[in-house]
């Protein structure tokens, strides 16, 4: 594909952003309203997973408790908004600066492990926030709380609109994705991936490991928490479901599943992932076993993911 | 609180902490050994507690339902061994991770095609379904005797199996040092079908002897998981010794923490912050515990590994 | 197996009928994974019951029934909802089991004037200041707590433990058995959401040596909780609960340990009146003679309800005001005999105490004790203005 079409792969992402943002102009004639929100939730999602990608794709760090941060930015929107704030980016700037916060005394915990005891101490730290959330009584507790009037955007932009709203989540999913992507590929980044494959070595060649890796966890964490906080405005509730330890695996299986330290990954495994789960609801009681085989196939016919098997054809098809 | 009242809590402790090993001793030992993380494990638990209620309404015969228990769980798991844990062994955690949440949700619906959604009637063996009297003043549930015996039994049938068997020794061959033991012409295949096997065992065992005085319904595996988790990684993966430390650890800090904690915080903070604070306290205790080991000791109390 | 069969079939006859432009389109989101899985198989089966006995029709007019899975999650639960409002543009919505769920999906709907007659909760929230016309209640949270307060003061019961999970739900079940009951607490004791192990507060409550114990552990955690409680020895203290700890689903998964737990709800299977005589052994007949649960009971009702709204209302469900009205003056016979909404929509009703014993063919089951409370109104209607 990079040989025939040198500049498709190039304008692609640009088509895909152009297709997403003409989307609720053309929905309606065909009767897809619902499917704005549809498409919004997924990009919200997949704003969370870019991030996640970024620290496990490229860091090599398995965080198991990443929807504990995206918890945080969604009742960090809650505690604003129950103290009368009503602008959004107030609410969604504080999500992720609060996240940040969470995920700077996390991960400065979490990092002195390593591999399995990562995994389970970033599992333990989420699981500790789902508790405090689910017995605070203020924010409604395990009820959740509902946020009855929409968050404000701007004098030009009115939050009670879905559109704009949705423009909104994907100008900000955009900017996120292509932040990822340039960093990875950055000097850091090529750190972050040197730490990934060898990390004695890093060390060695007198790289600061520790404070690499934790400046891309507090980085992921405070996006995880960005995405919490668009979660809040588009749910219009939030309740501790969403940083239950299954919400967290779910994460890490749509980032696998689109594949893991691919650029598109992320996206591709969430909207997958979704797409999948609501179709199948839709025909069947039984919609877990068809994602379970989903999930065995790709482990073992596509072990780096979807990402790679589509880069895969498309390598093919211009060898051809 | 009396002497009483706090020995009692400390056998509660010490009786959930048991508990907590019955169902790590297995996990631990396929990670350990396997190197492989089997979210799956709970999976087992649950189809031991299924099969171990159905057998023992049918027949009336508590023995009976945990043997068949035992032996149907690791029919299902040398099958689930055969086509997709076996080649696992080699591969990332993460992937592990991945196919065996899958096989989660694949054995959830097989349970709700097979058995419905509604939790399934698991008794108590009439002969222990009552208390006995341990001495003047307290009354012990003899069922929880019996699974805190259950726990030492398999304690001291894995300490002897690791140290005194040749499986033992190959299973500690592979557990330190998997490629060396490979070198030395150890059939790792053979091996590693055993240990899951055993683990699926253990599983089985713990859902067939949790059954009578837990839900037995879908998501059982996933509720009791965690903990088991937690155990194993604050013991050390691996170790089957911090398995047995850590569970212990847990389950005594667990019941301290639900039985004294809320009553000490009455008495230092004014009564309405002490009601929120204690029970929230008491729920995370456990992850605390565990952070604080690990930050103390990044591989856990008593590392396998090298 | 063979309910799934038949649940297949009237799916596809649903989805025939749907055919039809102006059917009548009821979103249910159905809790048949997840927490609540149990509970809301049993309104699972219910509402097909009730699909069947009204031929899939409602008010006369051909109906169609959606029903999707949201696995108890509020979030998912949500989304459904926007699915229902945006791409189905339903008529009706019912189903969710958990106050929760009903929490996150009340304000789009009420936004959007979809009715939503609850087939479960009654979250305080929406009987006070949350209230709106839109909203339909089969009872109030507390209400079945209250009404086990004033059991308790009957039996002459002077010092109660307490007991619930550390979330506010937990703390406003105590609090509605704190209304009414006039003796002493002993203890209120919390424990930890999804808990397994409950020997420490059992050896807590044996120590404090209480008259009998009240707790609201929905779920696993009550069956966990009985187990052990009879188990430990403590069989001669009374238990006492609000139903959803002692329904059908707890009863069959305890067995012989449950005989004797007093519980108090809105309905039983064996409270006297035709409709609800019809409903129970057209229930047992079609699901292997098993009891139905208050939330069978209750998700058949609320179709009904629905058929006789689109009746009185003449067929036109557009006319939204017409249909509130008819929904607010309910003419269909319900399963739990008279009742009334009161200002807030939440009924005004009578509530029963059960007792778990054994049926005449040996089969353990909630019985009818008798009437606790006479037309009983929540406590927060005051501070609903609508």
């Amino acid at each position: 594909m990079h040989e025939r079409f040198p500049g498709l792969a190039r304008r692609l992402p640009w088509l895909v952003l152009a297709l997403l943002a003409a989307f609720p102009l053309f929905a309606p004639a065909f009767g897809l309203e619902y499917y704005v929100g549809f498409v919004r939730r997924v990009l919200i999602v997949a704003i969370a997973a870019t991030s996640l990608n970024f620290i496990l794709g490229y860091g090599g760090m398995a965080a198991l408790g990443h929807a504990g941060f995206i918890g945080v930015g969604a009742y960090t929107v809650v505690a604003l908004v129950e103290a009368g704030f009503s602008s959004a980016w107030l609410a969604w700037g504080g999500a992720a600066a609060v996240a940040g916060l969470a995920a700077a005394a996390i991960g400065a915990v979490s990092l002195r492990t390593r591999g399995v005891y990562f995994i389970m101490i970033t599992l333990a730290f989420a699981q500790m926030l789902y508790y405090l959330a689910v017995s605070l009584r203020t924010w409604g507790g395990d009820d959740g709380y509902g946020i009855y009037t929409p968050l404000e955007m701007g004098v030009w932009l009115d939050g009670a609109h879905a559109q704009v709203f949705y423009w909104v989540v994907l100008a900000i999913a955009a900017l996120v994705f292509a932040l990822f992507s340039r960093v990875a590929h950055s000097r850091y980044g090529q750190a972050l991936r040197g730490i990934r494959d060898n990390e004695t070595r890093m060390v060695a060649l007198g790289y600061p490991v520790y404070r690499l890796k934790l400046a891309g966890f507090v980085a992921a964490g405070a996006v995880a928490g960005l995405a919490g906080g668009l979660l809040a405005s588009h749910n219009a509730f939030v309740s501790p479901g969403m940083m239950h330890w299954t919400q967290s695996a779910l994460l890490l299986v749509m980032v696998m599943l689109g594949g893991l330290g691919r650029r598109w990954g992320a996206p591709l495994g969430v909207a997958l992932w979704l797409t999948l789960e609501e179709a199948l609801k839709m025909h069947t009681d039984y919609w877990h076993w068809p994602l379970g085989v989903l999930l065995l196939l790709v482990v073992f016919h596509a072990p780096q993911g979807v990402a790679a098997l589509l880069e895969r054809r498309a390598g093919k098809e211009a060898a051809r | 609180m009396d002497a009483i009242f706090v020995f009692e809590q400390l056998l509660n402790g010490l009786g959930y902490g048991l508990m907590l090993f019955l169902i790590a001793a297995g996990l631990t030992l396929v990670f350990g050994i396997m190197d492989t993380m089997n979210l799956a494990h709970g999976s087992l638990y649950m189809a031991g507690a299924y099969v171990a209620a159905r057998v023992h309404e049918a027949s009336a015969s508590f023995a009976l339902a945990v043997a068949v228990a035992v032996a149907v769980t690791v029919a299902v798991a040398a099958v689930l061994e055969f086509l997709v844990i076996r080649r696992l062994y080699r591969r990332d955690h993460l992937v592990q991770v991945l196919a065996t949440f899958g096989i989660i949700l694949i054995a959830d619906d097989a349970v709700k095609a097979i058995w419905g959604v509604a939790p399934l009637l698991a008794s108590t063996p009439a002969a222990l379904a009552g208390p006995v009297q341990l001495f003047e003043g307290l009354p012990y549930p003899s069922y929880r005797l019996l699974l805190i015996g259950a726990g030492l039994a398999v304690a001291l049938g894995l300490y002897l199996l690791v140290n005194n068997t040749r499986v033992g020794m190959l299973v500690r061959a592979g557990a330190s040092n998997r490629q060396m033991a490979e070198f030395m012409g150890v059939r790792v295949g053979a091996v590693f079908a055993f240990v899951f096997a055993l683990g699926a065992g253990l599983a089985a065992l713990a859902g067939a002897l949790m059954a009578p005085i837990s839900s037995v319904q879908i998501g059982m595996g996933e509720a009791i998981l965690i903990p088991a988790l937690v155990v194993i990684v604050i013991g050390g993966i691996g170790s089957v010794r911090g398995a047995f430390v850590a569970a212990l650890l847990v389950g005594l800090v667990d019941t301290a923490g639900r039985a004294f904690l809320p009553p000490a915080l009455r008495a230092v903070l004014p009564p309405s912050v002490a009601a929120d604070l204690g029970p929230a306290l008491a729920g995370i205790a456990m992850y605390v515990l565990m952070a604080a080991v690990l930050t103390l000791k990044p591989a856990g109390l008593f590392p396998a590994r090298g | 197996m063979q309910s799934m069969k038949k649940f297949a079939v009237a799916l596809a006859l649903c989805s025939a009928a749907a055919a039809h432009a102006a059917d009548i389109k009821v979103g249910i989101a159905l809790d048949i994974s997840g927490p609540f899985a149990a509970l809301g198989a049993e309104a699972r089966d219910g509402f097909e019951l009730a699909i069947e006995k009204l031929g899939g029709k409602l008010g006369g007019q051909p109906a169609e029934f959606i029903r999707t899975d949201f696995g108890g999650n509020p979030e998912q639960a949500n989304q459904l909802v926007a699915r229902y409002l945006q791409r189905d543009k339903i008529d009706f919505f019912t189903g969710p089991i958990g106050s929760n769920a009903a929490l996150a999906v009340g304000p789009a709907l009420f936004a959007a004037k979809v009715p939503y007659l609850s087939a479960n909760p009654g979250p305080s929230a929406y009987a006070g200041e949350k209230c709106s016309p839109w909203f339909f209640a089969q009872y109030q949270n507390d209400t079945y707590d209250e009404a086990a307060g004033k059991v308790a003061n009957e039996k002459g019961y002077r010092n109660v433990v307490l007991i619930a999970p550390n979330y506010p739900a937990g703390k406003d079940h105590l609090n509605g058995f704190k209304r009414l009951y006039k003796g002493a607490v002993k203890d209120e004791i919390y424990t930890k959401l999804g808990q397994i192990d409950y020997a420490a507060e059992i050896a807590q409550i044996r120590a404090a040596k209480p008259d009998a114990v009240f707790f609201f552990l929905p779920g696993a955690m009550g069956i966990n909780f009985v187990k052990q409680f009879v188990g430990g020895g403590l069989k001669d203290v009374p238990l006492i609960a609000p139903g959803f700890s002692a329904d059908e689903d707890v009863i069959q998964a305890v067995g012989e340990p449950m005989l004797g737990v007093l519980n108090t709800a809105h309905w039983t299977h064996d409270l006297q009146n035709p409709a609800n005589a019809e409903f129970v052994s057209s229930f047992r007949k079609k699901y292997d003679g098993r009891y139905p649960s208050v939330y069978a009971a209750m998700a058949y009702d609320t179709l009904m309800a629905m058929d006789a709204a689109v009746r009185d209302a003449g067929g036109k469900v557009e006319d939204r005001e017409a249909v509130l009205k008819a929904l607010k003056n309910p003419s269909f016979k319900s399963l739990r005999g008279e009742f009334r909404y009161g200002a807030n929509n939440f009924p005004v009703q009578n509530y029963y105490l059960r007792e778990v014993g054994k049926d005449a063919e040996g089969r353990i089951t909630n019985k009818l004790v008798g009437t606790t409370l006479e037309q009983h109104q929540d406590a927060y209607v005051g501070a609903c203005k609508m």
